[in-house]
């Protein structure tokens, strides 16, 4: 799709005039809204300033590292991640249905939803644009290997891929293989490898050489 | 509803494109359009699964072209007005013309923090589970004219019960106004051949979350 249409195509994409429009029709919404009672302004202040500062894909990371550097927590997590990741306080409470799935050598775990944009907010934040894409939305499920390529992963040709469609209510967090050269490394060293896009599955944890 | 926001497996929409060091919102707008939803989510207004259907229901051509907080905003001017909750006169104004109806609850600040933990959808079951792991099922071939979670691509294939997740709310019945309808809900897995024939790659795996009225046994 082009860039210069009407409405614009990307969120980001500030030379189009969705951007003032939205401005000007998402304020009247506001506006209209706010005065007939329904909404306060001051709410949504706090719950943006939440969504931007501490409901992130920081949280999956901990999780994640926990995950690596407790194998007990790790069993926990697998059993039940709903409750594995409550245990960790780092979240008021997570929905009822977060499931965690491991990646190993010989299985990748990929997470999509084909019909809208659901994604374990709690533990990784908002979704990302191309999350919610159409090209993501309708490649992961059928050409995941394109799509990992678009990512520049290559995983071997004989590693199985699983996609889990996020169709219902139930929300999923890959869990990533440690990477190799860690041991003995600190939870919290350990969080800094594990990246957004490695707990969706489109990417690996970073090269631990490379952020020593 | 066989609509545009069914994508699993479509052809023709390109590459993904990250951007890197992507922040959480690129403009004001995105965010008061966010959490003028989840406020209005949180109030009672409407469930999450008629939020769904309010998107599912603008137009394809709006889809494809609206961002998707975009398609976020015009789902809730439909909204508000579909539910008698504001006039399209009204938000043409930018301005309340008449008092608001009464509301179920409101949403202060101080109430953010518990409308930041999604809900349960978790429900007493009236019956038990038809199916167990490791049964193999044949979703069925619905067409729905209304709100549905069974992907098209997935609709009349064979795969495995791999995992029971409880009961839960039917979005299918919600999303009509026919209350929750609690349905068992299953991990169901399709080999990517079973889904896309001979061409599939052959390392594939795909499942959906199915809820028990999708599936019958094979």
């Amino acid at each position: 799709m082009a860039h210069d249409d009407d409405h614009g195509d990307h969120d980001h994409d500030e030379h189009g005039s969705e951007l003032s429009e939205m401005q000007l029709r998402v304020r009247a919404l506001e506006t209209v809204l706010a005065e007939k009672g329904y909404i306060d302004p001051a709410a949504l202040d706090v719950m943006i300033e939440a969504y931007e500062t501490r409901i992130g894909p920081h949280n999956g990371a901990r999780v994640v590292a926990k995950a690596w550097a407790d194998p007990a927590f790790k069993r926990a997590l697998i059993e039940d991640a709903t409750k594995a990741v409550q245990s960790l306080g780092l979240i008021n409470r997570v929905g009822d249905h977060l499931i965690a799935v491991e990646n190993t050598p010989k299985l990748h775990n990929m997470i999509v939803c084909t019909l809208c944009s659901c994604y374990p907010w709690e533990v990784l934040g908002l979704p990302p644009v191309w999350y919610k894409s159409a090209p993501y939305r309708s490649r992961a499920v059928n050409d995941p290997r394109g799509v990992l390529a678009d990512f520049g992963l290559n995983l071997p040709a004989d590693t199985q891929i699983r996609v889990w469609d996020s169709t219902a209510e139930t929300r999923f967090i890959v869990l990533p293989m440690r990477p190799a050269g860690t041991d003995g490394w600190a939870e919290e060293r350990l969080a800094a490898l594990v990246t957004r896009d490695c707990m969706i599955g489109t990417g690996l944890p970073k090269d631990p050489a490379g952020t020593a | 509803m066989d609509g545009i926001h069914d994508m699993g497996g479509m052809h023709g929409f390109g590459k993904v494109e990250a951007e890197d060091n992507e922040p959480v919102f690129h403009a004001v707008w995105e965010a008061r359009c966010l959490a003028l939803n989840r406020a209005m989510g949180a109030i009672g207004a409407w469930t999450i699964d008629e939020g769904r259907a309010g998107i599912e229901a603008l137009p394809p051509d709006v889809y494809l072209a609206r961002s998707y907080y975009g398609k976020w905003a015009l789902r809730l001017e439909n909204m508000v007005v579909n539910c008698g909750l504001a006039g399209a006169d009204e938000i043409a104004a930018g301005h309340a013309l008449r008092a608001g109806k009464p509301l179920k609850r409101t949403l202060s600040a101080a109430d953010v923090p518990r409308t930041l933990t999604r809900g349960s959808f978790s429900r007493t079951a009236k019956s038990p589970a038809c199916f167990k792991v490791g049964d193999r099922v044949r979703t069925k071939n619905i067409h729905p004219p209304t709100h549905t979670r069974l992907p098209r691509y997935a609709r009349g294939r064979a795969g495995v019960i791999e995992a029971i997740r409880g009961c839960h709310v039917f979005p299918d019945a919600v999303a009509i106004g026919a209350g929750e309808d609690p349905q068992w809900l299953y991990t169901v897995l399709f080999e990517g051949r079973e889904l896309w024939g001979e061409t599939s790659d052959p390392t594939l795996k795909v499942s959906i979350e199915a809820f028990e009225p999708y599936l019958d046994a094979a």
